[in-house]
């Protein structure tokens, strides 16, 4: 963790008090920025290579300059933060913003002159207290700072609970007041935004990673990492781990590494048994699987990515068709409801997955599990149901033999041992009528 | 005017388009209400220059805005997979039985709703458990009875 790039100081300075962060350098990079005109800006951090951590992994500089210059498109320009951060394993951002607020702001500010928005919203997720409040106490301290500030606007805006809504196009429709359904797409937010207007929509860690890059250029950020994944990262790490936590890594780091040197290994020194490697909605690795780099080359040969960031590690006493219950069960609580193979497919998901579990489940509803993740995947509007599809059928695929086990025992060879025995989801406290129960 | 009217007024000049008060005015409604109440609603519709049917439309959407009365403290358990692992069914189990109620429910005495929720962002500390919306982190089942007195005290 020498090079530290967002959580540079954070560790030895409280950089949530303003006159810290300017002791540090913090906002010499937004007046350099200033000096340099937009699309300098825009070069500067194509140059970097910098690849958005919101999940989609896009290159940032080339979403900058997809928006219109104002004489192709008179409305105004806006800068939408996506700080909804509800990805299952991902707590990174909470972490960015409670501890180096400023430079997250400095970030925004930097990005709102290369986008030429006089308006940020940053999107913060409802039960985001801490960060929101930290967030509060930084822009009062920029109260009057008209040198930093230079006329931008940020505001605050507190999600309600939805998970769908860090979908970017969701979360323009919540920004606006209305249910948090995801929007066809194209149009695109550079295009068609808030208020239909040229919008860019970044994640916080993005934004966070903006003012360094500026600072020391983008040509030496990009030294660090790895091809296609420059820089540094961010990650989570929860789950059997002696040490969870944030740690920022370079790119390319090797999963083993994260967990068993920054986590220091599985709690009581059991055996790995898969390690869930970018939030809930990436494909599982398994114990076999990990002496790969955290890239996106690297992961996407073994068809996974890092996703958000969030790295689950399981031992050897959890069930897969239990992770799989609990996992379908997230998604179809999140789920919008606005399209039909999303919304029934991953209560369907969850009823098979269930049998399974009570060994009730005969053999072909094994592929019938398969056949209904199959027929969401690629029908739907937005990745949600279609992330989840994907996710539990790599649990059957990695782990087959353990489902056919549910099937061949009559029930769970894990039973009360693992983990993940019986966990109350919120979707059960739901009482929905029947609209469709699967055939059997 | 309502204390609530005026502020939403506020709310809604500081945005480039009103309809973005919707959520902030929503929250603080249910803030003043206890939850958005059939009153909560309309007071809420007249504020923004919307209906009732359009706030509640909006409303139960959001998993955090309660159509439906709650305790005057909200308890939630994240029963997602990196807090499952560390045991938070152990944790919300052993706070229905300290509060003598099932997940779900509130007590007799309106003072506490439990309710399991989904990942609260806060994984690497599991696990978590927001109270009134202030996370307690690395929560194990023994602390449950401490949080259940701090609440009953009305720290
Ligand atoms: C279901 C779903 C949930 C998402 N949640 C988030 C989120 O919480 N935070 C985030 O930054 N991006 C999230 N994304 C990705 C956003 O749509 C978008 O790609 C991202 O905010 C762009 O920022 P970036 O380019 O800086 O990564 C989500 C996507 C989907 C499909
Ligand atoms: S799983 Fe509990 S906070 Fe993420």
């Amino acid at each position: 963790m020498a090079n530290e790039v967002v959580f540079a100081d954070a560790y030895e300075r409280d950089l949530t008090k303003l006159a810290e962060y300017e002791a540090t350098g913090g906002y010499a990079a937004l007046a350099k920025a200033r000096t340099m005109g937009p699309q300098a800006v825009i070069d500067e951090v194509s140059a970097s290579e910098l690849r958005g951590r919101g999940g989609a992994f896009f290159p940032t500089g080339r979403k900058w300059a997809f928006i219109p210059k104002p004489d192709q498109n008179p409305n105004p320009h806006y800068l939408v933060v996506n700080a909804d951060e509800s990805e299952p394993g991902s707590f990174k951002d909470n972490e960015i913003m409670a501890r180096v607020p400023h430079r997250f702001i400095e970030g925004c500010l930097i990005t709102a002159h290369a986008v030429e928005a006089k308006w940020v919203f940053v999107y913060i997720r409802g039960e985001y207290t801490r960060p929101y409040e930290v967030l509060v106490a930084a822009l009062e301290e920029l109260k009057g700072r008209e040198d930093i500030l230079d006329g931008v606007t940020i505001v605050l805006h507190r999600g309600a609970g939805a998970y769908i809504c860090g979908e970017e196009t969701a979360l323009l429709e919540s920004l606006e007041g209305k249910r948090g359904q995801p929007r066809t797409k194209p149009p695109f937010p550079a295009v068609e935004g808030l208020y239909r207007s040229p919008t860019v929509v970044n994640n916080v860690e993005t934004m966070a990673t903006i003012p360094p890059i500026i600072d020391i250029g983008g040509a030496e950020y990009a030294k660090l990492g790895v091809p296609d994944s420059r820089g540094t990262r961010v990650v989570s790490i929860s789950g059997h781990v002696k040490r969870p936590g944030n740690y920022e890594i370079e790119n390319g780091t090797s999963v083993r590494s994260l967990i068993y040197d920054l986590g220091g290994g599985i709690t009581e020194d059991r055996e790995l048994k898969a390690v869930i490697p970018g939030g809930s909605s990436t494909v599982i690795l398994r114990y076999d699987e990990i002496d790969v780099g955290y890239d996106f080359n690297s992961l996407l040969a073994l068809k996974t990515a890092m996703g958000s960031a969030g790295v689950v590690v399981l031992d050897d006493r959890c069930c897969m068709v239990q992770l799989g219950i609990r996992i379908s069960e997230f998604y179809e609580h999140e789920s919008c409801g606005k399209c039909t193979p999303c919304r029934e497919g991953t209560r369907w998901m969850t009823q098979i997955l269930r049998r399974l579990e009570a060994g009730d489940a005969e053999q072909h509803e094994l592929d019938l599990l398969l056949d209904v993740c199959d027929r969401i995947n690629g029908k739907c509007l937005c990745p949600l149901g279609e992330t989840a599809a994907i996710a539990v059928a790599s649990y059957v695929d990695k782990f087959r033999g353990e489902f056919q086990q549910h099937v061949d025992e009559g029930g769970c060879p894990f039973g009360e041992s693992s983990p993940l025995h019986n966990v109350l989801a919120p979707v059960a406290m739901h009482t929905h009528s029947p609209v469709a129960v699967v055939p059997a | 005017m309502s204390e609530l009217y005026t502020e939403v007024q506020r709310l809604k000049d500081s945005y480039p388009d009103w309809h973005s008060a919707m959520l902030p005015a929503l929250r603080l409604a249910h803030e003043k209400h206890g939850y958005l109440s059939p009153d909560a609603l309309r007071e809420c519709a007249d504020a923004l220059g919307t209906t009732p049917a359009v706030c509640e439309a909006v409303a139960s959407f959001y998993d955090m805005l309660h159509l439906k009365p709650i305790g005057r403290h909200m308890v939630e358990v994240c029963t997602n997979v990196s807090c499952a692992l560390v045991g938070a069914q152990q944790v919300l189990e052993r706070f229905e039985q300290e509060l003598d109620i099932s997940a779900g429910e509130t007590t007799p005495d309106g003072e506490v709703t439990l309710r399991p929720i989904e990942c609260l962002g806060g994984c690497g500390w599991a696990t978590i458990v927001s109270v009134d919306h202030h996370y307690r982190t690395h929560v194990k089942p023994e602390d449950v009875s401490r949080i259940v007195q701090e609440l009953r005290n009305g720290e």
